[in-house]
């Protein structure tokens, strides 16, 4: 880290800085540097390999999912909310804005909390998807789903699970989680109900008992 | 959504080779056969179910390898390939100890969700959120159309609307992470099909509505964003990123703000202020950033560069309050820096 203090320090004592020739340089009217003209010349013995089409028609993938490694024939327009409620009946998964503005749709994508209304199923490729379904394990419900029940965290029920899974995700990743820490986890978790305050409460109270 | 096929491609070349259109391009002029690229998604697919694109092929570059890494030196300074997610960018010290704006600018975008989707060239690539332009009823300038709906005196709700330059399209830039990567005086890299890279300065990757209305940046269809990259702040450089929006949660903003100045001791070296949510593209305020240079950082010459940033406005018929809202953001952030 010294050293590479002291490396900016040299630099700025330069007459002109780096950062100063590149204001001066959005000055001009062409305003852009030619860095290369041939990216692509790496090694000029590799050929380009072309990548994969699929669709528009039904293609049969295999998904990740929740442990288990399902087959499914869907095309590129199907949405991943749509895969796991129409094609794998997995309904839990709440389609309410179908924008990625409410997150009531979330699901993880190799752990981590994803719209899944706003991505195609084709995105998924052999990441592991977990959904609501996924979640109790063994026949036991999470901590957070426990404490969602006990502090009366649902209303109409749509956001629940999206919001359920925003608070396991984040009582999993951080052993000691403030009101802060909740509230930022459950930012893009929209409830019409209002119920964030018994959520909140709920998911502290299930990572006081976890941990 | 209608249907298209997807095309996970495998390198630049091999994307570029593939695509034949931007989504602006689409969105202005429709066609039957176009191809576009998507990387996070969120603003294509968002397109695409509105039923304002039809594109025949959907190109994925989200899996193209190499353009998902964030490297910074005390010397070159930044770096962030176009394909690392804001989530990446939140969460690396780097830009949290060497770019504060930006870090605090990244932390106020979106939800946790679209963070970990979302990549940082799909995100200063995005088109804006003008109501008007994102719903099929309305065929304004920016989509051929012939009016502008939000311009109206009266039946215009224009209240999240541009103030500045907004004599062409008043729509707003949605990406607020631009404001302050302007503001760091950051720099796109683009290769084009013909394999020429170039690096062009934000301020100049943005087009205003008056030099293209079909467009928002300069980027071509045969065209590809690798990396942004961002010079190393001197020593004594601070910044500070204000957004203020509606609802604490997340939102859009109504106006945000990206400050960065190089100081001596309390004296103002330079300033770089950017403004967003005020035009149609990430504005920067030489008005500010001259009232500032060479003078103390405190509050009466914070106020005056506010009012020097406010002096260009030009507020439509229901954005009248965003012009004390910027005078308060803009003063705030640059007494932060102190």
């Amino acid at each position: 880290m010294e050293d590479k203090k002291q490396g900016a320090d040299s630099n700025s004592k330069k007459g002109i800085s780096r950062r100063s020739f590149i204001r001066g340089a959005g000055l001009s009217t062409a305003g852009s540097v030619l860095l290369t003209t041939n990216a692509f010349a790496f090694g000029s013995e590799e050929k380009l390999t072309a990548g994969k089409e699929f669709g528009p028609g039904a293609t049969t993938i295999q998904m990740k999912i929740n442990g288990m490694v399902e087959s499914l024939s869907v095309e590129p327009r199907t949405t991943l909310a749509a895969a796991l409620r129409d094609h794998l009946e997995l309904t839990g998964t709440k389609v309410v804005c179908d924008r990625g503005s409410c997150s009531a749709c979330t699901v993880y994508l190799d752990g981590k909390p994803v719209n899944s209304c706003m991505m195609s199923v084709f995105d998924v490729g052999d990441k592991e998807i977990t959904t609501i379904e996924g979640i109790a394990k063994n026949g036991e419900l999470h901590p957070v789903q426990e404490a969602f029940i006990e502090h009366d965290a649902s209303q109409c029920g749509y956001c629940t699970p999206g919001m359920v899974m925003s608070c396991v995700h984040l009582v999993e990743n951080n052993t000691n989680p403030t009101l802060d820490d909740v509230k930022n986890a459950t930012r893009g978790n929209l409830c019409r109900c209002g119920t964030h305050p018994h959520v909140f409460k709920a998911t502290l109270a299930a990572a006081n008992k976890t941990n | 959504m209608n249907k298209f096929s997807w095309y996970e491609a495998t390198s630049i070349e091999d994307a570029l080779q593939q695509v034949n259109k931007t989504v602006s391009e689409e969105l202005y002029q429709s066609t039957n056969n176009a191809a576009v690229f998507k990387s996070g998604g969120i603003d294509v697919f968002d397109w695409v179910k509105e039923g304002l694109i039809n594109p025949q092929k959907i190109i994925n570059i989200r899996n193209i390898p190499g353009l998902d890494v964030i490297s910074y030196d005390a010397k070159d300074g930044l770096r962030i390939g176009s394909n690392v997610t804001l989530a990446e960018m939140a969460s690396n010290s780097d830009i949290k100890n060497h770019y504060l704006a930006l870090h605090q600018a990244i932390n106020h975008a979106a939800t946790p969700q679209l963070r970990n989707m979302s990549t940082l060239g799909g995100n200063i690539a995005q088109r804006n959120r003008c109501w008007y332009f994102r719903s099929a009823d309305h065929q304004c300038f920016r989509k051929s159309g012939d009016r502008c709906f939000a311009r109206h005196s009266e039946t215009g709700e224009n209240e999240n609307h541009a103030i500045i330059d907004n004599g062409s399209c008043v729509s707003l830039h949605a990406s607020s992470i631009s404001t302050a990567l302007m503001a760091f005086n950051a720099s796109v890299v683009i290769v084009n099909s013909k394999g020429e890279k170039k690096k062009v300065l934000m301020d100049d990757f943005f087009v205003s509505a008056g030099q293209d209305i079909a467009m928002e940046t300069i980027l071509q269809a045969k065209e590809i964003i690798t990396e942004i990259v961002l010079p190393a702040p001197s020593k004594n450089t601070k910044s500070y990123y204000i957004k203020q929006v509606a609802r604490e949660s997340y939102d859009w903003s109504l106006g945000d703000v990206a400050v960065v100045i190089e100081t001596s001791g309390d004296t103002c070296k330079s300033a770089s202020i950017v403004l967003g949510a005020a035009a149609p593209v990430p504005y920067r305020s030489v008005q500010a950033q001259q009232a500032m240079e060479k003078k103390s950082i405190n509050n009466t010459n914070a106020m005056a560069a506010a009012e020097a940033a406010m002096s260009v406005a030009r507020p439509l018929s229901k954005n009248g309050y965003k012009v004390p809202l910027f005078k308060s953001i803009i003063s705030e952030a640059i007494l932060k820096i102190t």
